[in-house]
């Protein structure tokens, strides 16, 4: 199969295949799910039958309609966490390498700073104060990850700034706004793309992992990472429930890899010497 | 050269400190302010008021950070806003069993990584290799608890080899220790091991595809003497980065493995404190915390400068 | 390895063919029914241009492939045997003692991690050849030979300390080291300046004497192989296009390349200009001053004129100056002092203070097509632009006109849609010279921009580029190193020496004696055809450097 004139590996389709389930799982929730997310349908951790697929959680309620009800939360949430660190990280980055000097110096100080502690760690500091309400969750993560993506915009935009072609577009008396937009942004597009894949799986993790210690989203929503904390008292007796949301966890992050390990091999065989 | 290792002393130094402030800063100014997280709900203005006065509130931050920083420095952490017990005696035993369980991970998981990413450059492109590759992709997008309670289901619930709480007390014997972590242990070697093992294979390949390895093999000189005095010499400092960075990388996964195993470390300490509010201690966690990732990091910096040719004989 | 009788063929290659192999199956046929042979003292010289399977076929000879390909047919005899049949440690004891290798790159060749001794030593040693004492006494006789500095103490440096051209003469200490029968060079000179390539040149080319070591000289100048080889064998596409005698094939060669090669190299078109009198000049560069970050002077007291219709040639070695001067004239360097006029008013020296206009009369072209053209747009998005930018024209007449430069240019209309991708080497470089045009300019400054690309294209883009000018009348100001194009192409020529400038005025004037010394050492440092060339050079050799250190002395006072 083709893509965009590229070759498409069975890895990245088999990737492809899993977000779109998982999107239109997240996106068509209400519609999707056989009962409410919140309905009490029978006793606790009764057992798989053809009604229930995957049987009753610790309330009694649809165990499977609960897995696609925390899809909505856990990508919708990884998901604007993404967009805002990345609406954050390219401006800036962008920033950065072109007007340099003194704006430079200091958002690459301030990224340094925010980047000399492993990232939960700070995540905690800031949420011991501030608690696990669901903007201060999303503010916090996102202007955290936005470190990254402001490292690697600024240097896309160096590199491409320092190519000869964006030398030819500045002679040519062209206006700063025209050259980041017509020159350096279009070169920037593929790798950035890549990276918005890496950054959502990590934000994706973050937050499940954040949920999953409690500190992330709290009851009554439920994101998959919090359902793993929920049920997994149940894993000392032998029942699957923790491995559902956990497995989603872990099954989405893989299709996102596989995508964007794709993308990063097609970008670097475009640019290479053709090995 | 010396004056670079100085300089990264220094800067590593910079850095901590740089951490300190933002730490310090990140639980004293931010909107919600200390007496406040600690009265929570029940919170009057006249009971906050008086409990701003009683923490010391009242005085500028400036002067509360220098304070906080001066009693940190000779191990003066205060006093737990939940327990009232000392944060330093918290902390300590709590420490060891993380120091212990990351030591522990570290050990096992650093070795087969290496041993594990060298076969894969050696035989690149080879079943073994390609194997290796998919299987690695699929574990690093595996989160930690997942490969946990998969450990627990089956090898402690099905099979009873392990125990499926890791509950050490400061007077287990060393022996047992090592049993009762076996679990954690694998789950974070699991986790890393993946990494690890992907970089050592790139930077070794990176290495292997330059044009002094293809001289080296022009000169007719047998394999082993390639790989062992041509391209390891040179594979040492990027491996070494890698390992310092994964192991930074650690310290993250220690504090949810620990969660998962009930484990008495410092990650549990933490997440519980942040849950309370319990700033003296999320402060000294963090900075613990902070202070190991930025020694990691020294490290890997460090490693690069240490093998550097052109740094170690200068013109 | 054993002696023999001097004449006997150490080395047989027969119907030599290698192609690549990927996981879908076959690939392209590198090199293709190659055959030749070699004796005892004797070189032969590989010639071609990229892609003609040179370097392939040299490393064969070490019975050694690049990952993805494969030896698929043929024979290569060394001494009686046929490397293809010797097992994995035949063929190791072979490499070193048997035949040696040198690549292009010295810097990239050597292991940054080890001097240079326990890199050549361990050679002969590992090899069972010599011991460890007896090695290192070898490579120092070997330093000695080759004119290395301190020849007891120069292996104990690391490749970082050591300067690019005693670098490559270390390379070939090193493939000495074993004693090789027979000496791969692979372009050894290539990325040498050109007055290095002299004395490297000289060194390999008394070591083979000395030695009588066979040998392989792999290059694209056909010049540096006259003075080398025994015999001459011109590839193109891994095929062979003739195989002679090196009298031969430089005098009468018989195949049509061959003689386009020989052709260029030896007369090429005489492209000069006749320059017209009368007029101001259109460019008058006057003792511009110019440093990076004010601290390294790298342009230092520069005055040159270009006049329409004009090609004025900057020359010199890297690191002269002469691309710095090229970025201060069109803005990118401010200069710090000095004067630069464009017809008869004062250029600002900053790119942001200069109109419209003056941007628009002065366009560049540029060293490397790859980096020069957006890979992301369009032919008719790159060429168009300066023609929407400058003259403001609705797109059906920007679309227009881009059709008409590319017709200029000798490019298939249907490019207009396509993306520098998909062209070669030498069309990207017309698409280069075509947004120049575009701008409709006074001035084209062309920055080196035949080095990138083989000799018959970068022939073709000259000729090109003359035709722009007899039709428009165009001044050019060509940067370059390259004193055998510039003695084609200029009027006038400006020679710069670490940011100086030693002389200038008419070529005429300025290539005939009386030369300024670091002139003539430059001159006479371009290969010729001439097989007794580098023996002339090197008699006169002692008395041109000794001239050019006096009068970088006198610069300096």
């Amino acid at each position: 199969m083709r893509l965009f004139g590229h070759r498409v590996p069975l890895t990245a389709l088999i990737g492809l295949a899993i977000i779109a389930i998982n999107v239109v799982a997240a996106v068509g929730a209400p519609l999707i799910a056989p009962y409410d997310q919140a309905a009490v349908l029978g006793d606790a951790w009764a057992d798989p039958t053809p009604q229930y697929v995957l049987g009753l959680d610790d309330l009694g309620r649809d165990l499977f309609s609960r897995l696609i009800y925390g899809a909505r939360m856990s990508i919708g949430l990884a998901f604007v966490v993404t967009c805002l660190s990345f609406a954050i990280g390219i401006v800036t980055g962008f920033a950065g390498a072109v007007l340099r000097g003194w704006v430079d110096m200091l958002l690459s100080r301030i990224v340094d700073l925010l980047l000399s502690m492993p990232t939960l760690i700070f995540a905690f500091i800031v949420l011991s104060v501030l608690g696990t309400a669901l903007p201060v969750l999303i503010v916090t993560i996102a202007i955290l990850d936005s470190t990254k993506v402001f490292r690697l915009a600024r240097a896309l935009a160096m590199n491409i700034a320092a190519l000869e072609y964006v030398e030819v577009a500045r002679v040519r008396g062209e206006g700063l706004w025209w050259v980041i937009r017509r020159e350096i942004f279009p070169n920037a597009v593929a790798p950035l793309v890549a990276e918005f894949g890496l950054r959502f799986s990590f934000a994706f993790l973050f937050i499940a992992a954040l949920s999953f210690l409690g500190l992330g989203v709290q009851p009554p929503a439920a994101d998959w990472g919090s359902m793993v904390r929920d049920y997994r008292d149940m894993i000392n007796l032998d029942a699957m429930a923790p491995l559902y949301p956990a497995g989603a966890i872990a099954i989405l992050t893989i299709g996102v890899n596989f995508v964007v390990d794709w993308m990063l091999a097609v970008h670097s065989r475009g640019h290479g010497e053709g090995a | 050269m010396l004056r670079l290792i100085a300089q990264r002393l220094g800067l590593g130094l910079l850095t901590l400190l740089a951490a300190s402030v933002l730490i310090f800063a990140g639980t004293e100014i931010l909107p919600g302010d200390l007496a406040s997280a600690v009265l929570q709900n029940t919170a009057t203005p006249e009971s906050l008021a008086e409990m701003r006065k009683e923490l010391g509130l009242d005085r500028p931050a400036a002067v509360r950070y220098v304070e906080w920083l001066g009693n940190a420095a000779v191990g003066d952490f205060g006093r737990s806003l939940a327990s009232h017990r000392d944060v330093v005696e918290e902390i300590a035993p709590r420490l060891r069993n993380t120091l212990f369980l990351a030591s522990y991970a570290a050990l096992v998981a650093v070795p087969l990584a290496v041993a594990l990413g060298l076969m894969a450059a050696i035989w690149q492109g080879g079943v073994y290799d390609r194997a290796v590759n998919f299987v690695t992709l699929l574990t690093i997008s595996v989160p930690e608890y997942l490969v946990g309670y998969i450990l627990i289901k089956y090898l402690s619930v099905h099979l009873g080899w392990f125990p499926s709480l890791a509950n050490v007390t400061p007077d287990t014997p060393l022996v047992q220790r090592i049993g009762l972590t076996f679990l954690p242990m694998l789950t974070l070697v699991l986790v890393v091991v993946a990494h690890m093992m992907r970089m050592t294979r790139a930077s070794v390949l990176q290495i292997m595809a330059s044009p002094y390895i293809e001289m080296a093999f022009l000169k007719g000189l047998p394999k082993w003497r390639v790989v062992v005095r041509h391209a390891f010499p040179n594979a040492l400092a990027p491996i070494i980065n890698v390992i310092a960075l994964d192991l930074a990388y650690l310290i993250v996964g220690v504090v949810i493995v620990e969660a998962v195993f009930v484990y008495p470390g410092l990650g549990q300490l933490m997440v519980d404190a942040v849950s309370k509010h319990d700033v003296p201690v999320v402060q000294a966690c963090g900075l613990i915390f902070a202070g190991a990732f930025i020694l990691l990091n020294l490290i890997a910096d460090m490693a690069a400068i240490l093998s550097n040719p052109r740094l170690r004989h200068p013109r | 390895m054993s002696e023999r009788r001097a004449g006997e063929d150490i080395l047989r290659v027969e119907g030599l063919r290698v192609e690549v192999r990927t996981d879908r199956g076959p690939g392209p046929v590198l090199v293709d029914d190659v055959s030749f042979s070699l004796r005892r003292g004797e070189v032969i010289g590989l010639i071609g241009e990229s892609g003609a399977g040179k370097s392939t076929i040299g490393l064969t000879a070490l019975g050694y492939t690049r990952n993805g390909c494969f030896i698929t047919g043929g024979r290569i005899d060394f001494e009686g045997r046929d490397i293809r049949q010797m097992s994995a440690a035949e063929r190791r004891a072979l490499r070193g003692p048997g035949v040696a290798y040198i690549a292009q790159s010295a810097a990239a060749s050597f292991n940054p991690a080890m001097t240079l001794f326990e890199q050549i030593c361990e050679i002969p040693v590992l090899h069972g050849v010599m011991a460890a004492a007896e090695a290192k006494t070898e490579a120092i006789r070997l330093f000695r030979e080759l004119d290395l500095p301190e020849p007891e103490k120069f292996g104990n440096r690391y490749p970082h300390q050591v300067s690019g051209g005693q670098l490559q003469r270390a390379m070939a200490a090193m493939a000495m080291a074993a004693r090789p029968d027979i000496l791969v060079f692979d372009e050894p000179t290539t990325a040498l300046d050109v007055t290095t390539q002299v004395e490297v040149l000289a060194a390999f080319r008394t070591l083979i004497r000395e030695h009588r070591t066979a040998a392989i000289y792999i290059t694209h100048d056909l010049a540096v192989v006259a003075q080398i080889a025994d015999h001459i064998m011109v590839l193109r596409f891994g095929k062979m296009v003739e195989y002679g005698p090196a009298a031969q094939i430089l005098a009468a060669p018989r195949e049509d390349y061959t003689r386009r090669l020989v052709a260029d190299r030896v007369a090429g078109h005489d492209f000069r200009a006749l320059r017209t009198v009368g007029e101001p000049p259109l460019l008058r560069v006057s003792n511009v001053v110019a440093s990076y970050r004010s601290l390294l002077r790298v342009i230092d007291d520069v005055s040159v004129e270009v006049s329409r219709g004009d090609t004025v040639a900057v020359v010199g070695e890297s690191g002269s100056g002469k691309s710095t001067l090229a970025r201060v004239i069109i803005g990118l360097l401010p200069r710090e002092s000095g004067d630069i006029r464009f017809r008869g008013e004062s250029l600002p020296p900053q790119l942001a203070r200069r109109s419209k206009d003056q941007l628009r009369r002065i366009q560049m072209i540029y060293q490397m097509p790859d980096v020069a053209l957006n890979p992301n747009q369009t032919l008719l998005e790159i060429i168009g632009r300066p023609v929407q930018f400058y003259f403001g024209r609705p797109r059906a007449e920007v679309r227009a006109r881009v059709l008409e430069l590319l017709r200029m240019m000798d490019l298939p209309e249907a490019f207009i849609a396509r993306k520098p991708a998909e062209l070669s080497g030498g069309q990207k470089q017309r698409v280069g010279i075509a947004r120049a045009l575009a701008a409709e300019p006074d001035l084209i400054i062309c920055d080196e921009v035949t080095s990138a690309l083989d000799q018959l294209v970068g022939e073709e883009i000259l000729r090109l580029l003359k035709r722009l000018q007899d039709e428009l009348g165009i001044a050019y100001l060509f940067i370059t190193h390259d004193l055998g194009t510039v003695r084609r192409i200029a009027n006038k020529v400006a020679v710069m020496l670490k940011g100086r400038l030693v002389a200038g005025g008419d070529t005429a004037t300025v290539f005939a004696p009386p030369y300024h010394p670091y002139t003539e050492l430059l001159l006479s440092s371009v290969p010729e055809m001439r097989r007794d060339w580098l023996d002339e050079v090197l008699a006169r050799r002692g008395e041109t450097l000794k001239a050019v250190r006096d009068a970088q002395i006198r610069l300096a006072s």
